[in-house]
């Protein structure tokens, strides 16, 4: 069963198509991740999903029936960029953010009672804003993003602002979320953030849905046959003669001394007994090794037009 | 719906709960009547300083008949002129009246150790004048002279009415001298309110907008409702404030100043009241004019009762009218500063209104007046100026339902920028681009 399903969706701005014909679907109880690099679209999307805006064209479908008005008390939002009224009583503003998402105040008051109490911070419930670190205000914000336990989360670059202590507490927090039934989107362009967390991705990129589906799935037909190799010798004699066989990729190993690295993405399997032999005419070969490749490198080829 | 209420309910709280609400609403009256009242208070008690002026009088018939007043004494002196003028340089002046003043009377000289002023050149002036006058008078041996001249004296008072009110019970008109206060002070009053709850609300929306937290508010509620809320919740301030000071001058005109005003002032102000003449009570009772028909005004709580009324519609309609495009001015921008250039188009003709206001206590009838008084952008300010003055009601009604439809238009157009505008960050549009806005598609 689906929770999201978007069909065709466009939208252009005076200047710029931020969304060209994008579908994907987001199943009920996944964990799922929207991926781009900044202005790929991915928070114009969001804002069609929040009905911020309106598509041009294409159709946008919760729970199998049209995204209606309604359905906004479903979904909680927590934007990139964060605000609270600085001059507002911590307390009175998480209410009012709750009673705008249709709560009653009794509901809101107890349901606040008890994440403030989660958290550890029931005593910033007077203090304005203002006076609030910002990862503080963030926490604060958090709680106001969850607290009417909608069905669909989308997180923009929540961990962003965090250190890792309290960035670890929030995603525990999101995960239990995800426990009790939550549909979670995250959207980042921060892929190792997301990569242990997502069971689905998409990957948007110049308003384009490039690459959709399950995370293992993405790895398994994407990130075949890629080695590392590790060997003393002529690095630029051997990298030459590899790209006949394949694609060098990006590595963040540095070279020790006489010891290089070299990754590289074989394009047939067939080629594989070639190179082994080859690398071992051309280098000393210490090791050579398959990589499960991190989803940054699948991105990075994906918005390359490599795969 | 209740999103709209909660947001005003939120704006209401944050504004009307704050210390500085509480003061500036319980110290305006106080500072506006103080404004009033110190400069008359001035003028009583800072005249105490009496101005000595030494009289040489060459004719010796002037200097018996010279009376000292509160801010004047004469001393006179039998000094030569020369000689009085450098040595009395502690006393005011040196008043120096000619011999043949009785044929001459441009032989008078004030030699003033300092500037001297009009009031008191009058006063010295005066007294001559009429001792010379009736001394002449005199000369033509009029038997009975003092009685003819008391039958002789017949001030004038003129009653005006309304001939096309009411003609069974002739309506008299209100003092056209109150009137024309309480209508400067109106017009200046939506002024007032119109432009500093008008700009509250472009403030609360820019605050919005940079603090980040119209991107929470516009994914749980729509941008209408928003702005909506916004207007409303600052109306609803705006009407607190005025509701308070209704209160507090209707109470005191009906307790407090009955009280404190003098028994026969308010004989007079009951006389009137039972639908006598203002200007007959005032001159039988012997008081002054225009101060009983002051008071009378200030003591007629069903005469003050309809001015807020009308007043509450105006402000009310001019404020939504205007704070419409304040708050679609707001979302454009980012900060106050950057909001000078689109603010311009929309305080002109509030200050235009202004000045015409002024203009139309002197008439309030004359077809500027009337048109300014029915133009939507102009009208709030404009035709409060002209109430007081009793105007035909259909022309009121008129100006209130354009006034209100126009709002109602104002509110479509600025929801349109409104929405684009909240969401649309890092350039500055300018009036041109900002009005494409309109059209949209969004």
């Amino acid at each position: 069963m689906d929770l999201l399903s978007i069909e065709h969706v466009s939208k252009q701005y005076t200047n710029h198509k931020a969304l060209d014909d994008v579908s994907l679907t987001i199943p009920k109880g996944s964990i799922y991740g929207l991926l781009g690099p900044n202005g790929a679209g991915k928070t114009t999307l969001i804002r069609t999903l929040t009905r911020i805006t309106a598509p041009d064209s294409g159709r946008i479908l919760f729970n199998g029936h049209d995204l209606s008005p309604e359905d906004i008390f479903h979904i909680g939002y927590l934007p990139e960029e964060r605000g609270l009224y600085k001059k507002m009583k911590v307390g009175e503003q998480a209410l009012f953010f709750a009673r705008l998402k249709g709560i009653s105040r009794h509901d809101a008051l107890m349901r606040l009672k008890e994440w403030f109490e989660r958290f550890g911070i029931e005593e910033w419930w007077n203090k304005k804003v203002d006076e609030l670190s910002k990862g503080m205000a963030q926490k604060v914000q958090f709680i106001t993003t969850v607290l009417h336990e909608p069905e669909l989360l989308i997180f923009d670059e929540p961990f962003s602002g965090f250190d890792p202590i309290n960035a670890k507490v929030l995603q525990d927090e999101i995960l239990r979320l995800h426990k009790k039934g939550a549909t979670i989107i995250f959207s980042t362009h921060n892929m190792a953030s997301v990569e242990e967390l997502c069971d689905h991705i998409t990957l948007i990129n110049k308003s384009h849905n490039i690459l959709s589906g399950q995370t293992e799935e993405i790895r398994r037909r994407h990130g075949a046959n890629i080695f590392e190799v590790q060997f003393r010798g002529d690095a630029e004699r051997l990298t030459e003669d590899l790209t006949r066989f394949g694609e060098i990729l990006p590595t963040d190993e540095e070279s020790l001394g006489e010891l290089h690295t070299l990754k590289f993405h074989v394009e047939r399997n067939e080629y594989l007994r070639t190179v082994i032999a080859r690398t071992n005419d051309l280098v000393e070969l210490r090791s050579f090794r398959e990589i499960i490749p991190s989803m940054n490198d699948i991105f990075i080829r994906a918005v390359n037009g490599k795969l | 719906m209740s999103n709209i209420f909660l947001i005003m309910q939120r704006e209401f709280n944050e504004r009307a709960r704050k210390k500085s609400f509480i003061l500036t609403t319980l110290l305006m009256p106080v500072l506006m009547i103080a404004l009033m009242v110190v400069p008359a208070l001035i003028m009583v008690y800072a005249t105490g300083d009496e101005k000595e002026i030494v009289v040489i009088d060459d004719s010796h018939v002037i200097t018996p008949h010279l009376k000292d007043t509160s801010s004047l004494k004469f001393i006179p002196s039998d000094l030569k002129v020369d000689e009085a003028r450098s040595l009395t340089t502690d006393k005011f002046g040196i008043l120096h009246i000619g011999s043949e003043i009785m044929t001459d009377q441009s032989d008078i000289r004030l030699y003033a150790n300092s500037s001297s002023s009009m009031k008191l050149e009058n006063e010295i002036r005066d007294q001559i004048q009429d001792y010379i006058e009736s001394e002449k008078l005199k000369g033509y041996n009029i038997d009975n002279l003092e009685t003819i001249l008391k039958e002789v004296e017949s001030p004038v008072t003129m009653q005006v009415f309304r001939n096309d009110k009411s003609q069974e019970e002739d309506t008299q008109a209100q003092s056209t001298a109150v009137a024309s206060v309480i209508g400067y002070i109106l017009g200046f009053l939506l002024y007032m309110f119109i432009l500093i709850y008008g700009s509250m609300v472009m403030q609360a929306v820019i605050e919005e907008k940079s603090s980040r937290v119209m991107e929470v508010l516009v994914s749980s509620v729509r941008p209408f409702d928003l702005m909506m809320g916004k207007i409303l919740g600052v109306a609803s301030v705006a009407l607190t404030q005025l509701l308070i000071w209704a209160v507090l001058i209707l109470g005191v005109g009906s307790v407090l100043i009955p009280m404190m005003m003098p028994d026969d002032i308010m004989q007079g102000v009951e006389a009137v009241h039972q639908g006598g003449s203002a200007e007959l009570v005032a001159m039988n009772a012997n008081l002054d004019t225009d101060m009983l028909q002051a008071v009378t005004t200030a003591t007629d709580t069903a005469y003050l009762a309809k001015i807020f009324g009308f007043l509450t519609l105006f402000l009310l309609g001019g404020y939504l009218l205007y704070s419409a495009m304040f708050a679609a001015v707001g979302s454009a921008v980012e900060s106050v500063q950057d909001s000078a250039q689109l603010q311009t188009p929309i305080t002109l003709p509030i200050i235009l209104a202004l000045i015409i206001s002024m203009v139309v206590t002197n008439d309030p009838n004359s077809s500027v007046a009337f048109w300014f008084s029915i133009i939507p952008f102009t009208s709030p300010i404009v035709m409060m100026a002209r109430i007081p003055y009793e105007i035909p009601m259909w022309e009121v009604i008129l100006s209130l339902v354009l006034l209100y439809l126009t709002f109602i238009a104002m509110v479509w157009f600025a929801s349109k920028i409104y929405r684009v505008g909240v969401l649309m960050y890092g350039k500055k549009p300018g009036i041109k681009e900002f009005l494409k806005w309109i059209n949209y598609k969004y």
